[in-house]
């Protein structure tokens, strides 16, 4: 039964299952281990991106794209739901309205810049979507009638999901069944279910002919696929699942601007995400993600420590500077993307390969 | 010699050999358009000379990356880190010369500026060497991997500057003679501008002569156009290859010590942002070409000051708007570079 | 005129020689002698390897196995402009024309001694004139506006503007009409008495004769036959077997 639910694509390595379930578990139970309002924050942020991540996954691990317009689309998402209970009311027909509205944007959008770029060579088409989506940033802080420009929208959500809102009164193993609970739940299960159709995805016949593509695209044309169709089928999809992932994050943030979900930042780490966690595996989003938001929010208090031991020493001690984080995971991306290109998922792969 | 040598008939008429200079015209197309639009004349004066002189800090620095371009196929989407590292250079190399720039005096304030350049242009030539070495030579050939290592490399790149000189703004004032600006009638027109329209002038004219009379210039633009058949005739391409990215690493150091002093302040992020910018340069201008690059760094600058005053909430669309203009035009850029 | 086993060793020789081509095994073991001074020919259909070959010495594809020896010594793990350097030119079926340089420019690029246009050697421009006076004509224009036969001169002169040991040239009648590729056959007589080894890759049969000495024929990657030219020439059943073709209906 667990085989059909990952869609046979069976984590392959006891170290990564265990790691997995750990994750999982973490995520289940996050508001009744880690209480609090930050870790909750921080789980959420990870089931979102999880899906975010995977969307990606899917493009560059898979397909063989790389893409700078991935934000565009979060973004999109994000901007939907927004935007519809701005304009509607803070309802579920409204969210209804703004998802069903944002992800005909960004199949739209994705379908012309598919057809349109896929036939150049990827240099050109990382330049062109980068272009797109900086131009995509740029119209959202200025359209401020319509999205709040550089400040944002912040907007109520609807009754069942706001902290106000309570299941009942009597807290359930310390912790109160409010809002932001349901809230909680609610994108895990979403994001889970994401998670696992596009598992679903790679793993079908369509998921083998795009790695097919990616190997080698003059093969797979010669072999009679239309490898500009299957491409542009890959954008679409991916785009779809990464608008799924930005409604999801209004949703829980009650609150959507250009740095939330558009800035050039979130794009470099979604990159640093896949690559670290592990290309063309899935697995590697749930990793990937999860290594790198808890790194953000939780280990600056480690490397908090270690700046302090090193106050005197000036150069060492600006080195561990939490601020500086992102230093850290930049080289170990440039070290996976020489030495393990399959991230960490692949080398546990390869571990238990050589184990049996 | 050969007695039977039949004359070949169609192509004994020697062809008119123009070289090609209908995309020069660009330049004072669009300065003329724009006239009317702006209405006022002394307001377009002062917003040429503020586009000529973006965009020759443009060319400096999208000049090597098309070149190398070119010549390997190799996209540094890292390159911003030399801007950021030659501006942040200039900060501390002019924070130690406040007495020379302090002064009124020209003179004295090229002599300080002129060390922060040389001086950033080394640094830059030299992590660009340790960047082509670590960085780019593993991943030749491999599109997808040299889009991402070239880009945790512009990351780390970035870090560590912030490591180095903290991750807040750094002012970098003009000295005292750069500062103000000449009046032309009713036009003004900054000092600093026209020095930066000077220097970029000067960086073309040597370029252009180095492309044109000599050998290594020839080499290069042969090998923009086949690097295989270069290879075949005897040179070894990959060490022109390594020489062209370190002098456009250091060219784009010469640009962030402009840019900062434009700007009169640097922030660790400002390479990233003008990444967008410098690909639509060059992609404009046609990959590998340099004259190309010129103008298409000219007119982009051009737009984005004329459109910043005209409707500053389009600036960049302009440019996008100008990059879609330019390929209905010519598909492969102002000068495509015949590849094999 | 060649005999058959010549007491010199050949100044370039291929043994068993394996290309891969990404996942493609292109040449299965070829064995290859190139006498010096003298022209050989490469003939096969297309498909053959024969390019394929040509490549691998030059080290433009890398030898997945066996050896490639130019005087004696091995070349299989060299890179292409070390290669160039030990005296061996590469004339290929593209010609390989820089079509925004000028002729001037193309051939001090070939001229690696040169620094400036008036280094190249006057003696072997007056030849190059003598060959292809169109050379002489277009000088200072860009190499794209010449015809496809002048550029052909063009790729060929690059090969001969400095003295080279062995010359590689790939197809050099392709697509020429059959008065140009008389005045190939002029150029390359004219070539064989400066004393240069030559290995030459033809599908044109009535070209490859008037001016090979030697013939080797390549079929699925291999060579099936070596010989002289004049015994090729001169025997139709053979080249019906081996080519497919006769010389007759060749005419």
């Amino acid at each position: 039964m667990l085989r059909r639910l990952l869609s046979g694509d069976l984590p392959r390595s006891r170290v990564l299952a265990l790691v997995l379930v750990v994750i999982g578990l973490g995520l289940l139970l996050t508001p009744f281990v880690f209480p609090g309002a930050k870790a909750l924050n921080v789980a959420a942020k990870i089931c979102t991106f999880v899906v975010l991540v995977a969307s990606f996954d899917l493009l560059l691990g898979y397909t063989g794209i790389i893409s700078f317009a991935h934000t565009m689309f979060f973004g999109i998402g994000a901007y939907g739901v927004a935007i519809a209970i701005t304009r509607l009311g803070p309802t579920w027909p409204a969210v209804a309205v703004g998802v069903g509205a944002a992800l005909a944007t960004s199949l739209a959008l994705s379908l012309v810049i598919g057809l349109f770029s896929l036939r150049v060579k990827a240099l050109y088409y990382a330049m062109i979507t980068l272009a797109v989506a900086t131009a995509f940033q740029t119209l959202a802080s200025q359209l401020s009638d319509f999205t709040g420009g550089e400040d944002g929208l912040s907007f109520k959500v609807p009754a069942m999901l706001s902290p106000g809102f309570s299941l009942s009164s009597s807290p359930f193993l310390g912790v109160s069944l409010d809002g932001r609970l349901i809230s909680y739940y609610l994108l895990l299960a979403v994001s889970a279910v994401l998670f696992l159709l596009m598992l679903r995805i790679v793993n079908s016949p369509f998921g083998r002919v795009l790695q097919a593509i990616r190997e080698n695209a003059f093969r797979a044309e010669a072999l009679g696929y239309r490898t500009v169709l299957y491409r542009t089928a890959s954008n679409v999809i991916s785009a779809g699942f990464a608008t799924l992932a930005g409604a999801l994050l209004a949703l829980w943030l009650r609150y959507n601007g250009p740095d939330t979900s558009l800035s050039f930042e979130i794009m470099i780490n979604i990159l640093l995400m896949v690559v670290i966690g592990g290309m063309g595996t899935l697995y590697g989003a749930v990793l990937g993600a999860t290594l790198f938001i808890v790194t953000e929010n939780y280990l600056q208090d480690l490397m908090k420590l270690a700046s302090h031991g090193l106050a005197g020493v000036p150069l060492l001690r600006d080195l561990v500077n939490p601020d500086r984080w992102l230093l850290w995971l930049g080289l170990l991306f440039i070290l996976s993307v020489y030495r393990f290109p399959f991230g960490i998922v692949g080398k546990l792969r390869l571990k238990a390969r050589k184990a049996t | 010699m050969s007695a039977s040598s039949p004359t070949v008939a169609a192509s004994d008429a020697l062809p008119a050999v123009r070289p090609d200079r209908l995309p020069l015209l660009l330049i004072p197309v669009l300065a003329l358009v724009a006239l009317p639009l702006v209405k006022s004349f002394s307001t377009w004066v002062t917003l040429t000379f503020a586009g000529l002189a973006m965009g020759m800090i443009i060319f400096i620095i999208a000049s090597g990356l098309t070149l190398v371009f070119g010549l390997m196929d190799v996209l540094n989407f890292g390159h911003g880190v030399f801007i950021t590292l030659g501006a942040f250079l200039a900060t501390t190399v002019l924070a130690t010369m406040t007495n020379w720039t302090g002064k009124e005096s020209l003179f004295w304030n090229l002599a300080a500026v002129l060390p922060a350049m040389l001086i950033a242009m080394a640094v830059t030539g030299a992590v660009g060497l340790a960047f082509e070495r670590v960085i780019i030579r593993p991943v030749y050939g491999q599109p997808l991997k040299q889009i991402m290592i070239t880009m945790g490399g512009a990351i780390v790149g970035e870090e560590l500057i912030k490591v180095v000189w903290g991750p807040q703004a750094i002012p970098l004032p003009l000295p005292a003679a750069f500062r103000g600006s000449l009046l032309f009638g009713e036009a003004a027109v900054e000092r600093y501008r026209i020095i930066a329209v000077v220097i970029g002038l000067v960086v073309f004219v040597v370029m252009f002569w180095v492309l044109a009379r000599t050998k290594i210039g020839l080499l290069i633009r042969a090998g923009v156009q086949d690097g295989e058949m270069v290879e075949s005739l005897g040179y070894r391409i990959r060490r022109l290859f390594i020489g062209v990215f370190v002098t456009g690493a250091a060219l784009a150091g010469l640009g962030g010590v402009l840019w900062g002093l434009y700007q009169q302040s640097v922030i660790p992020q400002m390479g990233g942002l003008v990444n967008v910018l410098l690909f639509i340069v060059i992609i404009i201008g046609g990959m590998g070409s340099v004259g190309g690059c010129f103008i298409g760094a000219l007119l982009v600058g051009l737009i984005s000051n004329y459109a910043g005053f005209l409707a500053p909430k389009v600036a960049l669309f302009s440019n996008i708007l100008l990059m879609v203009i330019v390929l209905l035009w010519r598909p492969e850029g102002l000068y495509p570079v015949g590849k094999r | 005129m060649s005999a058959a086993s010549k007491p010199e060793a050949p100044l370039l020789a291929l043994e068993g020689v394996h290309t891969h081509i990404g996942a493609y095994h292109i040449l299965h073991g070829v064995d290859l002698d190139v006498p010096r001074g003298e022209l050989t020919v490469l003939l096969g259909r297309n498909g053959a390897g024969k390019t394929t070959t040509l490549r691998s010495i030059m080290g433009l594809w890398h030898v997945s196995a066996g050896a490639i020896r130019f005087e004696g010594e091995a070349i299989g793990a060299l890179e292409t402009p070390e290669i160039a350097r030990r005296g061996i030119a590469y004339v290929p079926e593209n010609m390989g024309i820089f079509g925004d340089l000028t002729v001037r420019e193309n051939l001090l690029l070939a001229a690696r001694t040169a620094k400036r246009a008036e280094d190249i050697d006057p003696g072997r421009l007056e030849m190059i004139f003598g060959q292809f006076p169109a050379l002489k004509r277009f000088w200072q224009h860009p190499a794209g506006l010449l015809s496809g036969g002048q550029k052909q001169m063009l790729a060929v002169a690059r090969a001969i503007v400095e003295p080279r040991k062995l010359l590689l040239v790939d197809e050099p009648s392709k697509g020429l009409a059959p008065a140009i590729i008389q005045n190939m056959v002029g150029a390359v007589r004219e070539l064989k008495r400066t004393d240069t080894t030559i290995l030459l890759v033809e599908q044109n049969f009535n070209f490859a004769r008037q001016v090979g000495d030697r013939v080797a024929v390549m079929d699925g990657g291999r060579v099936v036959h070596t010989g002289a030219m004049a015994d090729l020439a001169g025997d139709e059943a053979l080249q019906k077997r081996l080519l497919g073709l006769s010389l007759a209906a060749h005419q």
